[in-house]
């Protein structure tokens, strides 16, 4: 208890003896309630040069980084409101908050900054609060400093002596209550020779709820003392809501930017296993000091009032999602968010998927894979063979693949009707020149075609250069063209491309 | 003061026999176990019976009492005796504006409220006496066994304070007749800071109030009754001058 208690335990124990006393209508008390020290008691620090008023950032902003070389005053105002707010969707709760939001605002001094702190508690509060700052040195955190009744206001001073990322918090009775209803934000000291630079920088706090209804359950949700002593909550989310990192509010970052988060747990119960999926945390200063105590790092561990830095590399574009690792926790209960990165791929660093097919494990049958595959396509034939109905479809089969081919490839040219351009591209549909010679027209797939064509009455004098494609494909597209657009002829074999390019080998 | 008076109070007043003052009701001796006291303290409280209002005073009555004395009104009273916010919700010294009559009246000091309660030859109820009152469950006097009065009480304190407060004696009378002990507004006691909650609740249970008191505390005598926790803290955040807009207060009288 400091100083500034006596004069209420005075006055408590005047009003403890007039309480029982007869009172008469004249009787006006007397005692007051004594003045506070003031500002002016503690002196003058002759390291601080200047003023300002500091710049608070809702999360996930940060506020910028500090450029003074110099300590100076910096006055923080922070405001109390209890408020409703969106905790799911569907859902509501009553959350107490540093400055209207979970979690509550941001706070960038510099280490050696005399931080000048009013704490207003908003008139339509119901409930008195205080502050505990993790980064004041001195009895609870300011909290002993700053309890305020609603429509009051309280004001306290500090030296941020020692330099890391701190939590702060309300410290009233039920002190469990308060925080579990949001009442938790960070202040960075930074240190003298700054952090690093990096191209982002994000706010994130972990924080557990405890409504009386389940997770989801619609409406406004009242706080639930007893899930609270059980530390069962219903909620566990990222920056005071479900869904406050994701879709349109993801965090957001381009490929090659290095990216801070200033991740902390406001709990009030569990302890956060942060992760980002896909991501590595090149740098971690565990616990929030001022150190980096390991690099490399896949998940690092957020006490409730305890705060990490990481920070890492963005090599690759995609949605990069953080969870506490405690999964029942991101998917059941809330805790994810997303990083979504935009910018070019680096196939390097990672290919995306470059093989779909089937795994038979310990189901295949002995051989090389082209052995089975072979064995397979015979057995398919054979099948096929035996049932006329399947083998009677066979060409229109092969018309619907050569159909694909020519969609993708041929239709740039010869166009989707195989009308051609008058002069420059020749038709194909009903071209006297196509299905006059079934062999040229392979070897003009297969080779390429090159000089002067009479295609129905019309010369053309072009270069069509050869087409990368397998017999088999080259086999079906020109099926397809031979039997489309009022053409009609037979089957065009893959033996029958593999001979013309034999032919075209030899020459 | 009070208009009404409740039928169950008057049931209960014929009952043990006694005649309350109208608008108040008789409540009988019990004990108060306290959530805080010093190791010296006895761990019951005997609370003789005493009357206390059936309904928190309103601005209504409180209008009349500053009529009557005109220090107390709004441009009148001493800045020691009251914060800025005196009565902030009115218009003027003797208008209401757009508070209404039967709304609570807030916005009062401690020292405001006592010049009341002495200007009817009343004074506010001990923290014990309105703690004993207000631990009545709506069916039985022991509320800590009424779930539903659990709830109730819980439920304040998970909701938004209103934009315009209802108005006072709507709530439902507890086991002794008494209503809007909960769920209304936080009201004053006479002993209101006597609890020595200091401003960090966690250091309320360890050895800095020895240097004081000359005493340890065993701390909260019931930790699952936290809606005590609320109304200690609140007192505890509380100087006789402040006003605070949803703080007000009812009166108590010897038997």
């Amino acid at each position: 208890m400091t100083s500034s208690h006596l004069p209420s335990l005075l006055l408590a124990i005047v009003l403890g003896l007039t309480a029982n006393l007869p009172v008469h209508p004249a009787d006006t008390p007397v005692v007051t309630t004594a003045a506070l020290a003031g500002p002016a008691a503690k002196g003058f620090d002759l390291d601080i040069v200047g003023e300002e008023v500091a710049v608070l950032t809702h999360a996930p902003n940060v506020p910028p980084p500090i450029q003074r070389q110099h300590a100076t005053k910096v006055v923080v105002n922070v405001e109390v409101r209890e408020v409703v707010k969106r905790l799911a969707d569907g859902v509501d709760y009553l959350f107490w908050t540093f400055g209207g939001e979970v979690p509550g605002v941001f706070i960038r001094v510099r280490e050696g900054d005399l931080v000048e702190f009013h704490l207003g508690n908003h008139p339509s509060s119901k409930m008195p609060h205080n502050i505990d700052l993790h980064a004041v040195t001195g009895p609870g955190g300011g909290a002993t400093s700053s309890f305020t009744a609603p429509g009051h206001q309280s004001q306290f001073s500090f030296k941020a002596l020692n330099p890391g990322l701190y939590v702060y918090h309300c410290a009233t009775a039920p002190v469990g209550m308060h925080v579990g209803n949001g009442m938790y934000g960070m202040i960075l000291v930074e240190p003298k020779e700054g952090l690093p630079p990096v191209d982002k920088e994000f706010y994130v706090m972990q924080g557990d709820f405890y409504t009386k209804g389940k997770f989801g359950e619609e409406g406004l949700q009242p706080f639930d003392m007893e899930k609270a002593v059980d530390e069962k909550p219903s909620y566990v989310v990222f920056n005071g809501a479900v869904g406050s990192l994701v879709g349109d509010k993801a965090l957001q970052a381009k490929v090659g930017d290095r990216v801070r988060i200033f991740i902390g747990n406001g709990g009030p119960n569990l302890t956060s296993s942060f992760h980002v999926i896909g991501e590595i945390f090149d740098h971690v200063h565990q616990e929030g000091g001022t150190k980096v105590t390991q690099e490399n790092v896949q998940t690092t561990v957020i006490p409730p009032g305890g705060a990490a830095i990481v920070d890492f590399k963005l090599d690759v574009p995609g949605t990069f999602i953080l969870v506490d690792h405690a999964l029942f926790r991101a998917f059941n209960k809330g805790a994810l968010g997303m990083l979504k990165v935009e910018g070019p791929e680096n196939l390097l660093a990672y290919s995306g998927k470059e093989v779909d097919a089937t795994y038979l494990g310990d189901y295949a049958l002995p051989g090389s894979a082209e052995s089975r595959v072979a064995s397979l396509e015979l057995e398919m034939k054979k099948v096929i063979a035996g049932e006329p109905k399947i083998a009677a479809m066979g060409k229109e089969i092969l018309v619907e693949k050569g159909k694909r081919i020519f969609a993708q490839i041929c239709f740039a040219c010869h166009q989707a009707e195989g009308q051609g351009i008058p002069a420059v591209f020749p038709p194909l549909a009903k071209s006297d020149f196509l299905m006059a010679d079934k062999e040229r027209a392979i070897r003009g797939v297969v080779k390429g075609l090159t000089g002067e064509v009479v295609v129905n009455g019309q010369k053309y004098n072009g270069v069509m250069p050869p087409v990368m494609l397998s017999d088999e494909q080259i086999a079906h597209v020109l099926t397809f063209v031979r039997n489309s657009w009022g053409n009609e002829g037979d089957i065009v074999t893959e033996a029958e491309v593999k001979k013309i390019r034999a032919e075209t080998v030899s020459q | 003061m009070h208009i009404a008076l409740p039928l169950i109070a008057a049931i209960f007043a014929l009952s043990t026999g006694r005649a309350a003052e109208p608008g108040m009701v008789t409540i009988p001796a019990g004990t108060y176990r306290p959530l805080f006291r010093m190791e010296k303290d006895a761990k019951e409280v005997p609370v003789p019976s005493f009357q206390l209002d059936a309904q928190p005073v309103t601005n209504g009555d409180f209008l009349s009492f500053v009529r009557e004395n005109p220090k107390w009104r709004r441009s009148q009273v001493k800045r020691i005796f009251a914060d800025e916010h005196y009565l902030v919700h009115w218009s003027g010294d003797l208008d209401l504006g757009s508070a209404r009559p039967e709304q609570p009246v807030t916005n009062v000091s401690w020292f405001a409220a006592k010049a009341f309660a002495s200007s009817r030859g009343q004074r506010l109820p001990t923290n014990a006496e309105w703690e004993f009152a207000a631990g009545a469950g709506f069916t039985i006097a022991d509320g800590a066994k009424d779930p539903e009065f659990s709830h109730a009480i819980a439920r304040w304190y998970g909701t938004p304070a209103p934009d315009v407060l209802p108005d006072a004696g709507h709530g439902r009378p507890n086991f002794f007749g008494v209503r809007d002990l909960h769920g209304l507004v936080w009201e004053w006691t006479s002993d209101f800071n006597s609890a020595l909650v200091t401003g960090d609740a966690r250091g309320d249970t360890g050895l800095e109030r020895q240097l004081f008191c000359g005493a340890g505390s065993l701390g909260a005598s019931n930790r699952a009754d936290y809606s005590a926790f609320m109304r200690f803290g609140f007192r505890s955040s509380l100087r006789a001058g402040y006003t605070v807009p949803n703080l007000g207060f009812r009166c108590a009288k010897d038997p």
